[in-house]
């Protein structure tokens, strides 16, 4: 990948939060959350990764964002850019955000590529990430795929059970 | 069925029983009108899943070690099917007079059990995190299940939002681990480390703190602890029993796969920070018991301060200290769910029964309850013969034997504070009058489980062999 | 290929021709496309007013054929207003993200065997993720227009996109499978084997994309979200002038795109019964005309569903029949093996 191009898609996906963060305005937020949503999809394109990509838009563009729009529609939305913007945590909270930053920035030295899968970019390339994705969770991955049904099953349950008006 | 996959399903038939009997709990809902029945289907659930579990107890591992069947996991399982089955044998009734008797419950109980279970016996760090979230959901959902209760809204709200954050403090530590050795496999991190050197390294030191934060707000340590007395006292007390046991212990199995497995080179690091958990949690989980005027609130309380006795076996490094910490829970899972059971009992239309104040004099009115309240108290505070003391002993020793003996003496002023709380719930039992009429809940589930916590309490009080030598063969394939 | 293969290619000058084929082919699907949205309202008008034993428009040139120049004039000229409360920075950037999203998508449609402005593998993920951001454009205009029944108008359209997006990416499941490919020109190759493509051997998920498109670029009788008789006009209530002329066409790109995607993924594309020389596309305009005349169709036969219909017909009907097909697809796949 372009190492100009990462740079600038990972300057503006921090930044693009960090604006995102400080709105006082939730539907703003959303909307830069959005764009910064888009920025992934590219980083994940550049890494070839396609189908994580276009489902990242799908899925958290197309979807959660919009089920979030629409609660946040439903506030109102006058009183709550009055209000404080932040809880009075918040210096103690920016410090140990910006104590981890450091932390990690630090420990970047340290950091060791661990050992390569059989799944190399020109593997994936050759026989496109979409096939390379789908032949390893539907075989290697089967279990935790299932599991991962159950714990959606969960939440579709939990949530009619904890927001039904009336159950029965 | 191809003998391929008859093998691999073979591995996770309890597992796959109960998912089967949750979902089926699930359709029935919506025919059966009393929930009873559902109750029983769970109960017979959790039985089906045991036989089958004795059927495929050390049944190696399946789908390409995403799953360990050992013995360490048919051990936990066992905990984690016998709370299931106590838990809802005192909700069925305690569900009535709450007016919350919706078949859901039952089934997400189950799919919590099934969550614990798949925890205890994760060979891969994905497994394992998907195990966590399935039984971590089901409790989100079950702490807010008295939906008219503000502080069950409250507790449920809570628990999501600081359960979430462990979570995401895990899946940061997985992602570390995963760039550092490019693996998920819980055995294939520890062959990593251990052929490139990598224990020490600085990276891998922080995702072993951030699992250890993870873990630590599954189990209830200090300073992971704020949920936890706010969540048991707002949940429905069933629930809280449920919850106290199974996912810390649950919490203890992952524990022991990922420290004293995948990170078992790295246990320098980790030692300290597991200490200092341990202290803090036995020191602030028993002095903060104390200015406790409920009960639920108390229990949790004690709840944090036992985590921190547990975690004494983590720390002893030794077959030893696992199998005490092992044998330890088991006995938590009986005297702690009694326990919620009597505060259960009391419970009825319109009665709380969480005040402290509650109890005063209820050797008058209900001596055998009184009674077996007792049992449970003098258990937890580790007096023989219950159960409690033997739990206790073990840990201290294997402690001891490790070489902190310091710790060991920790631990035991700690245990003498703690009898200043307990036994202040038998003073107003037995040192004073009933100030009026106690009503107690019309049910057979609640009692039956009852007996049969006390009744264990006392049996392994008093006759520990077996249970340390189960512990001690579930422990016995068990690479730390 | 790999989209960024496609761009980021070594050899600058290589780069500069590929852009400037890719900016060449775009600017003509843009132009052809403007030029069928223009008159797919003129021919909206006529063939609904025929349906209805009126004329429809015949002032403006023969036959009323310059009826759509003039109305884009008058848009052009009039006032823009802005409502008083509104959130002007999000009122004037919805109705470009409508638009965005439905001519991004066209880019990876195949007009005709090799000419695509992007052939990428996940083409048809592509255009389920640029579908789903048109709800941005919608539930934003009727927020930021600070009006009721924009408001309320948005609050439809969003749950309603929601919906019928879960049912249409469900039932173009089946044909990825029969295809093994998400790239819509291999898509339109697998179709060969089956004469006329798709949609029989498909009908099931044909059926379901078909009514979910209708849902998805809210035309009737899924066009609750500007219900005239109720809402005014819906979402864009409030606009008027140029903006509402985006989003007027952004309505009619997206017919044009479900049509397409229709076309591409079920009726065998560019592919027809014998080939017509020297016009490559011919047939899959054809299909194209047929499918707008089929939107007004109905427009003209069937009446508005009502809310709580719609969501039952949505969630209770149609995704159960989309599983269906995928269950259905996958048998048939594992035994003729």
């Amino acid at each position: 990948m372009n190492p100009y191009l990462f740079g600038y898609l990972a300057a503006a996906i921090v930044g693009l939060s960090a604006v995102a963060l400080t709105r006082k305005n939730p539907v703003h937020a959303v909307l830069l959350m959005i764009v910064m949503f888009f920025h992934l999809a590219v980083l994940y394109l550049g890494l070839g990764a396609e189908f994580l990509a276009a489902v990242q838009i799908i899925v958290y563009a197309g979807a959660i964002m919009v089920l979030f729009l629409f609660v946040i529609m439903m506030l109102n939305i006058k009183e709550e850019i009055e209000g404080e913007r932040f809880t009075g945590g918040w210096p103690l909270g920016i410090s140990l955000a910006s104590g981890l930053f450091l932390l990690l920035i630090i420990m970047t030295g340290n950091v060791l590529p661990g050992q390569q899968g059989i799944y190399t970019a020109q593997v994936i390339a050759s026989q496109t990430d979409t096939k390379a994705l789908g032949s390893v969770l539907y075989t290697q991955y089967i279990f935790p795929f299932e599991l991962a049904s159950l714990v959606l099953l969960v939440a579709v349950v939990g949530a009619i059970v904890l927001a039904k008006k009336k159950l029965r | 069925m191809p003998e391929f996959l008859r093998t691999q399903v073979m591995v996770i038939l309890p597992e796959a029983l109960l998912a089967v009997f949750a979902m089926a709990v699930l359709l029935l809902d919506l025919v059966v009108k009393r929930k009873g029945i559902l109750a029983a289907l769970t109960i017979g659930a959790a039985v089906c899943g045991f036989f089958a579990l004795s059927g495929t107890g050390g049944g190696g591992s399946a789908w390409g070690g995403m799953f360990i069947a050992d013995g360490y996991g048919f051990f936990f399982k066992i905990i984690f099917l016998a709370s299931l089955v106590l838990s809802v044998l005192v909700s069925s009734r305690y569900l009535i007079e709450e007016d919350i008797n919706h078949g859901e419950y039952y089934a997400l109980m189950l799919f919590s059990t099934i969550g614990m279970m798949v925890m205890a016996s994760a060979g891969d760090l994905i497994t394992l995190y998907l195990g966590l979230e399935l039984m971590s959901l089901c409790l989100y959902v079950l702490s807010g299940f008295i939906r008219g209760s503000l502080r069950s809204n409250e507790a449920a709200i809570k628990y999501f939002m600081l359960g979430s954050f462990a979570s995401a403090l895990l899946l940061f530590g997985i992602s570390l681990t995963y760039g550092l050795t490019g693996t998920t496999a819980i055995d294939g991190v520890a062959k990593y480390i251990a052929a490139h050197g990598l224990a020490g390294n600085p990276v891998l030191a922080f995702a072993t703190v951030l699992y250890v934060s993870a873990f630590g707000f599954k189990i209830a340590a200090v300073p992971f602890h704020m949920w936890a007395p706010d969540v048991y006292e707002g949940a429905p007390t069933p629930v809280t029993a449920f919850m106290s046991v199974g996912p810390k212990a649950a919490g203890f199995a992952v524990i022991g796969r990922v420290l004293l497995v995948a990170l078992s080179q790295m246990s320098f690091e980790w030692t300290g920070l597991v200490i200092a958990l341990s202290i803090m949690s036995m020191a602030a989980g028993n002095i903060l018991a104390i200015a406790q005027t409920n009960i639920k609130r108390m229990l949790a309380y004690s709840s944090i301060a036992h985590a921190g006795y547990a975690l004494l076996g983590i720390i002893a490094l030794s077959p030893e200290g696992l199998a005490s910490t092992l044998s330890y829970l088991f006995i938590y899972a009986f005297m702690n769910i009694g326990a919620f059971t009597v505060v259960t009992l009391l419970t009825t239309k319109g009665v709380k029964a969480e005040d402290l104040k509650e109890y005063v004099g209820l050797s008058k009115t209900h001596p055998f309850l009184a009674a077996l309240m007792l049992i449970f108290m003098f258990s937890l505070t580790g007096i023989p013969p219950t159960a409690g003391f033997i739990g206790k002993f073990y840990l201290f020793t294997a402690a001891i034997k490790a070489g902190y003996t310091w710790l060991a003496v920790v631990a035991v002023v700690m245990s003498a504070i703690s009898a200043y709380f307990y036994l202040r719930v038998v003073m107003y039992m037995y040192m004073k009058e009933p100030e009026g009429e106690v009503k107690l809940e019309r049910s057979y589930g609640a009692r039956l489980a009852l007996g049969v916590t006390a009744l264990a309490v006392l049996v392994i009080g008093m006759m520990p062999a077996g249970l340390v030598e189960f512990a001690r063969s579930a422990i016995a394939g068990f690479r730390g | 290929m790999n989209f960024f293969e496609v761009v980021f290619q070594p050899g600058i000058m290589d780069i500069i021709v590929k852009m400037l084929i890719i900016l060449v082919k775009a600017v003509v699907v843009v132009g052809v496309l403007m030029l069928h949205v223009t008159y797919a309202t003129y021919f909206e008008r006529k063939s609904i007013g025929h349906m209805q034993v009126r004329l429809g428009p015949m002032q403006v040139g023969p036959h009323g054929l310059l009826q759509p120049i003039a109305d884009f004039i008058k848009l052009f000229f009039k006032e823009d207003i802005i409502p008083a409360g509104a959130d002007k920075p999000i009122f004037f950037i919805a109705p470009v993200i409508s638009i965005f999203a439905g001519m991004t998508a066209i880019s990876v449609i195949p007009f005709f065997n090799g000419f695509v402005i992007a052939d990428i593998n996940i083409g048809l993920l592509f255009i389920l993720a640029m579908s789903s951001l048109n709800a941005y454009g919608v539930m934003l205009a009727g927020w930021a227009s600070n009006s009721k029944y924009s408001f309320l108008g948005s609050l439809r359209s969003s749950a309603q996109v929601i919906s019928y997006e879960i049912a249409m990416g469900l039932s173009l499941v089946g044909v990825m499978m029969m295809s093994g490919s998400l790239n819509l020109s291999d898509i339109v190759r697998a179709q060969e084997r089956f004469p006329g493509g798709f949609y029989w051997p498909q009908a099931l998920g044909f059926f379901v994309f078909m009514v979910a498109a209708f849902a998805e670029t809210n035309r009737t009788p899924f066009d609750l979200p500007e219900a005239e008789s109720e809402l005014v006009a819906g979402y864009f209530t409030e606009y008027s002038g140029m903006r509402f002329a985006l989003f007027y066409v952004a309505e009619y790109v997206g017919m044009i795109l479900m049509s397409l995607v229709a076309i591409t993924c079920f009726l065998g594309g560019w592919d027809g019964p014998f080939a017509i020389p020297y016009v490559p596309f011919a047939w899959l305009f054809l299909k194209l005309y047929f499918f707008i005349f089929l939107f007004y169709w109905i427009r003209a036969t069937v009446p508005r569903y009502r809310y709580d219909q719609l969501m039952a017909l949505g969630w209770k009907l149609l995704i159960p029949l989309a599983l269906l097909n995928i269950l259905g697809t996958g048998l048939v796949k594992v035994l003729l093996r």
